[in-house]
């Protein structure tokens, strides 16, 4: 039995399920988030001193420009199909994988040099709350780059038959990616800056 | 949102001009916090540039500028619980568990 209101509108909502469901997760990924950085606050505030400087700015700074580039990609690879520029979209795809993937690497630097220094989640309070938020932050990134690989190798077959529903996919995983993005934009001057 | 090819294609200038806006943001950001301002007056100033940023994105990339009423509806309840969360923290000002109850001893004591 195929699902009903997949690729078509409902008349009541004037929107189809799947970009409602979307949003509704996307919701969920706010409270989600939301109480992360509701208990940040609180243990910055019960902290008698709060460490300055401990993070670089400068891989901080890289991997903004490296999430905002790949939101400007995500986009142009959904307006690529829209424009049923095929061969664009999956470059645009592909592009965006690629800057997740160094955003990745770029963490796993980062980490590296942490646990080097001994700075694991135990060291303090503000490096439990550093690697909860971004190793979280990081999964979603993993999670984004699995959705992307699929849709790039055996999920695009899903074009040849059914187009509107593969856009509506594309639309839904850009969706999601540029939530990633907009939550690293806090967590960037939150974790790194103040 | 947009679904005509032609509407689609003007749409591309924005979300460029928005992605060196972004971009702009972040060096503005960076440059701020290298003015070493008061801690509240520097989180008060990265916040504001953030939810900006945050804005664009989300009324750009994500379309939420000409979105249907479910979705605003459904962000709406989401905004109304985020503020009720970020809220919680201040009400631990008046949090006394776990503080131990100091008595004070009696006027007459040792009478």
């Amino acid at each position: 039995m195929e699902i009903p209101y997949i690729v078509e509108t409902r008349a009541d909502t004037g929107l189809n399920n799947s970009k409602l469901g979307i949003w509704l997760f996307l919701a969920s990924e706010v409270m989600l988030f939301g109480a992360l950085f509701s208990t940040y606050i609180i243990l910055r505030v019960g902290a008698p001193e709060w460490p300055h400087g401990e993070l670089s700015v400068l891989f901080g700074t890289i991997n903004t420009v490296i999430l905002i580039s790949s939101s400007v990609t995500m986009v142009m690879a959904w307006a690529s199909l829209k424009m049923n520029e095929w061969a664009k979209h999956r470059m645009y795809l592909i592009v965006t994988i690629l800057l997740a993937s160094v955003f990745l690497v770029n963490k796993f630097f980062e980490y590296a040099e942490h646990v080097g220094k001994g700075e694991l989640p135990s060291h303090d309070t503000f490096f439990a709350i550093y690697f909860t938020l971004t190793g979280l932050h990081g999964l979603h990134i993993v999670g984004g780059i699995v959705v992307m690989l699929y849709l790039l190798g055996p999920g695009a077959k899903l074009h040849k038959k059914n187009p509107e529903m593969f856009t509506n996919r594309i639309e839904a995983t850009g969706l999601y990616w540029h939530f990633v993005d907009l939550v690293w934009i806090f967590l960037f001057p939150v974790l790194y800056l103040l | 949102m947009h679904s005509d090819p032609a509407e689609i294609k003007k749409s591309i200038r924005t979300y460029m001009l928005v992605g060196a806006v972004l971009l702009v943001g972040t060096v503005i950001t960076v440059a701020a916090n290298q003015l070493h301002l008061e801690v509240p007056l520097a989180i008060t100033v990265a916040l504001i540039i953030a939810t900006t940023k945050g804005s664009f994105v989300a009324a750009v990339f994500m379309h939420l500028s000409h979105e249907k009423k479910w979705i605003y509806g459904a962000l709406l309840l989401t905004v109304a619980f985020f503020i009720v969360l970020m809220t919680v923290p201040f009400l631990t000002v008046n949090d006394n568990i776990g503080t131990p109850i100091t008595v004070s001893a009696p006027e007459h004591a040792g009478h």
